[in-house]
């Protein structure tokens, strides 16, 4: 609606005739509108794209701060090691396996959770609140509590549970899984899919709530079951809403580094990249080659990226239209 | 309810009804919840109490001694104790957690007032008065985001190192209003498009100057919005971790930070570890449900209103 009527007023100084101190004018309007934009812009360009130019460059240079001596122009050689390497291919290998396991999982809980609040029951907005707090937890605090609250399989709450449970049937020698060592992957997949559910089911409830009820009643009066009507208008509906859902949750996931950090400390093959590069910079200080896995990280995420864009494009125009 | 509508079947979706059938039945369907939405209402209390757990269970352990939190079968009716949040402020160790905790607090605030200063003039020449290509603007501002913050770590780190900006919290706190910036003008364009048109019109004619316009039309409209805003990004800057973790030290460490090593892994310490991630998740829990309304909005980027 704004831009309408921006639209028309620049139009209307446009079609003025183009005298010399009409177009001096015109670039000072123009500037007017621009200059509230420029700090903002600017600060932006120096502190996110300028570094990254820098880690373009380290990505082509052999540098290594504890040997200072050596350091030199490598070419491909850090990409080539990255994509060799199987501390790296592994840290490749567990983000992807990692963002989409969390993405899908806590999509497929937040939908079931979204269509169960959409629907009215007592206690509907404490039981939503209740929802919410898991993403309302400080993640580094979250990684704690899975790990040595829940987890643990000594005192853990889950394994307590069992010892509980089978108590209850006389039997003293309930199961006692250890997730920490033998699936550490799986605990810190569960701990990430339980604090992004409530962010998924966030977006398609109010996903949900948009959708036109006219034609669902419609389609019910001409006799629809629950599961067509789901099928054939709420899910396509939602579409766009999951798909905004994965792709904002996936660019937050692959980033993920202090459950890793937490939980397992990047040990027995659940380092994912942003852990990888850390490690090799902070600690192996190998600056070209965190470098390199750094920019391929990037190229990834433009990957994944280009498809977000286009969603949320989709729905801003939408929006920008109405 | 299926008087209304005969051809449906007793179970499908009631939900719609109570909000769409005219105002007549509205009232009556919302208090007379069907055996179906019993039981979506079970099925919901039940996955909510489940992902409540941890969080329930972290807030009981915090207030059980050590020796009562590390039981199994756990001791769910143990006595209640503060020891736990004494120790974690330091009784014993004499390790305060407060210069961690007001260094978060300032890294947070510090940020989020620059992020706000940069973003809510950015968002009026993109949504009130916007420029030219104003969509490409906003595109440039998303992308940015998009980049992982590993993939700029080590530059800012060197940076860091050389112009002495190390274990300093300003300087975290100015790479915090980076990493917050893009999302905070995105949903600020969308919360000051809710500002009517006309309204702005009006307030043009009637000649009012851009400062009266923007505190009598723009402000009473986008302040929710800013607000939430600003909660936002407090949140996100108070979690993080990585950059804290790389870019500070003994001086600057955020309290993120602070709980990372703040385990010892030897003896009891469960308790201490709960009673710390409650008092750490305290502030996060405020703002996030003080900005519940806005909380979809503002973190969808304003896609979804």
């Amino acid at each position: 609606m704004t831009t309408a009527t921006a639209r028309v007023s620049r139009h209307g100084s446009s079609t003025a005739k183009p005298s010399k101190n009409v177009r001096a004018r015109e670039r000072a309007v123009a500037w007017a509108r621009r200059a509230p934009l420029l700090p903002a812009l600017i600060f932006l360009i120096i502190v996110t794209q300028l570094p990254f130019v820098v880690t373009l460059i380290i990505s082509f240079l052999n540098w290594n701060s504890l040997s200072p001596d050596k350091t030199g122009f490598a070419g491909f050689e850090n990409y080539i090691q990255v994509l060799t390497d199987p501390y790296m291919l592994q840290a490749i290998i567990t983000t992807i396996v990692e963002t989409v396991s969390v993405v899908l999982i806590s999509l497929l809980l937040g939908l079931g959770l979204a269509l169960l609040l959409d629907k009215k029951f007592i206690g509907r907005g404490l039981a939503r609140t209740l929802l919410i707090a898991p993403f309302l937890i400080v993640p580094v605090a979250a990684a704690l509590i899975w790990k040595h609250a829940i987890l643990n399989p000594v005192y853990g709450l889950i394994n307590g549970t069992l010892t509980w449970v089978w108590s209850l049937f006389g039997s003293d020698t309930p199961p006692q899984p250890d997730l920490l060592s033998s699936a550490p992957l799986m605990a810190i997949i569960i701990s990430l899919v339980w604090q992004w559910t409530p962010f998924m089911m966030l977006i398609l409830l109010a996903g949900l709530q948009s959708r036109p009820m006219d034609t669902v009643e419609a389609a019910q009066m001409d006799g629809a079951t629950p599961w067509a009507i789901f099928r054939h208008l709420t899910l396509p509906h939602l579409r766009q809403y999951l798909e905004l859902g994965g792709l904002l949750g996936a660019i937050y996931i692959v980033q993920n580094f202090d459950a890793t950090f937490v939980i397992t400390s990047g040990g027995l093959g659940t380092a994912n990249l942003p852990y990888a590069i850390y490690e090799t910079f902070y600690y192996a200080n190998e600056y070209g080659l965190a470098s390199a896995a750094g920019v391929v990280v990037v190229i990834g995420t433009i990957i994944v990226a280009t498809f977000a864009l286009r969603t949320v494009f989709s729905l801003f125009k939408k929006e920008a239209a109405r | 309810m299926s008087t209304l509508t005969p051809a449906e079947p007793r179970s499908s979706v009631p939900a719609p009804h109570a909000r769409t059938n005219g105002s007549r039945r509205r009232g009556k369907s919302r208090m007379d919840p069907t055996r179906n939405n019993t039981a979506a209402g079970v099925a919901a209390w039940l996955l909510a109490l489940l992902f409540a757990v941890p969080v329930l269970w972290m807030i009981l352990t915090s207030f059980h001694s050590e020796v009562d939190a590390a039981t199994n079968p756990p001791s769910v009716a143990a006595g209640l104790t503060l020891d736990a949040y004494k120790e974690f402020f330091g009784a014993t160790s004499g390790v305060s957690p407060w210069p961690s905790l007001i260094n978060s607090a300032t890294a947070s605030v510090f940020s989020t007032v620059l992020v706000l200063l940069l973003a809510i003039p950015a968002a009026y020449a993109l949504s009130i008065r916007p420029v030219k290509k104003w969509t490409d603007v906003m595109f440039f501002f998303l992308s940015t985001k998009m980049m992982p913050v590993v993939a700029a770590v080590l530059p800012l780190y060197l940076f860091a190192k050389t112009a002495g900006a190390l274990d300093n919290i300003w300087f975290l706190g100015l790479m915090y209003t980076s990493m917050n910036l893009p999302i905070a003008v995105w949903m600020m364009r969308s919360f000051l498009d809710e500002v009517p048109v006309e309204m702005l019109e009006a307030s043009q004619i009637d000649g009012a100057g851009l400062l009266l316009t923007l505190r009598k039309v723009v402000a009473p409209v986008a302040m929710p919005g800013i607000a939430a805003t600003a909660l936002i990004c407090f949140i996100f800057s108070w979690n993080e971790l990585l950059l804290a973790r790389v870019l500070t030290g003994v001086v600057a460490g955020t309290a993120p930070v602070f709980l990372t090593g703040f385990v010892s892994g030897q003896g009891l310490f469960l308790a201490k570890v709960c009673a710390a991630a409650v008092v750490i998740s305290l502030p996060v829990l405020f703002a996030g449900f003080a900005a519940q309304d806005k909380l979809v909005q503002g973190l969808s980027l304003g896609a979804v209103k």
